[in-house]
């Protein structure tokens, strides 16, 4: 079983590769989050995704957002996957796990991990639906934006 | 000197290519790396509010200085999760 914290792939990813990633003797709770393509968006009907990424870039960008969660709650291990290539409906984009030794800083560094991706992984979109298909664009990725980390954190504490 | 640009999502497409090369005068930016490329491909410039770069696969300021060698990716907004 692979413990690889920070991983890009374009195989279909293993919730629990993810947590054994985080997993030791420490640890009292661990949550985990599992992205999936859903079939609308947008009010449009949802074929299937096809997931780009930078993935040298993207590796280190978990390894930083783990980083960053660690300086907020120092006793959290972080792991984060995402799949790359074409996704169909239900089909796991991204899993990450969070251990700690309470249950409350774990879920909470879950959270500000996925808010996290969602504002400065690079990764994108390619959303091919009925009648169509448009590149999703989001947050322009700035990892400095400390507004940005800011609101992260808050959806985390919420 | 010359570096190579890396393309993701929608600038890809326009780019036509997902790497390539570009010429550029000593002293250059990445911002001047992509001033260069918007010039050559139509529909890029109006990225240019929104985009992130990154030199040598570490996020970097488009005032950064470029050297011969260099890996510069231009990143539209991103979608990930």
């Amino acid at each position: 079983m692979t413990t690889i914290p920070f991983r890009v792939t374009p195989d279909a990813l293993d919730p629990a590769a993810v947590t054994s990633a985080v997993s030791g003797p420490d640890c009292g709770a661990i949550t985990s989050f599992v992205g999936l393509v859903r079939n609308r968006n947008a009010g449009r009907r949802v074929l299937w995704i096809d997931y780009e990424a930078y993935d040298a870039l993207a590796e280190k960008t978990f390894a930083r957002i783990a980083d960053e969660a660690a300086a907020r709650w120092p006793t959290v291990r972080l792991a984060i996957h995402h799949r790359v290539g074409r996704l169909a409906i239900g089909d796991a984009s991204v899993a990450i796990a969070a251990a700690s030794p309470h249950r409350i800083d774990a879920f909470a560094a879950c959270r500000y991990a996925i808010e996290r991706v969602k504002q400065i992984a690079p990764v994108w979109k390619h959303e091919h639906f009925e009648g169509g298909e448009v590149w999703i664009e989001g947050a322009t990725a700035d990892p400095d934006d400390e507004a940005a980390r800011e609101a992260a954190y808050e959806r985390a504490c919420s | 000197m010359l570096v190579t640009v890396r393309l993701f999502a929608r600038l890809r497409e326009l780019a036509g290519a997902a790497e390539l090369q570009q010429e550029l005068p000593e002293g250059s930016t990445a911002l001047g790396a992509w001033r260069a490329l918007a010039a050559r491909y139509p529909g890029m410039s109006e990225y240019e509010p929104a985009i992130s770069c990154a030199v040598n696969a570490e996020y970097s300021r488009l005032s950064a200085a470029l050297h011969d060698g260099d890996e510069v990716a231009f990143l539209p907004p991103v979608s990930g999760g």
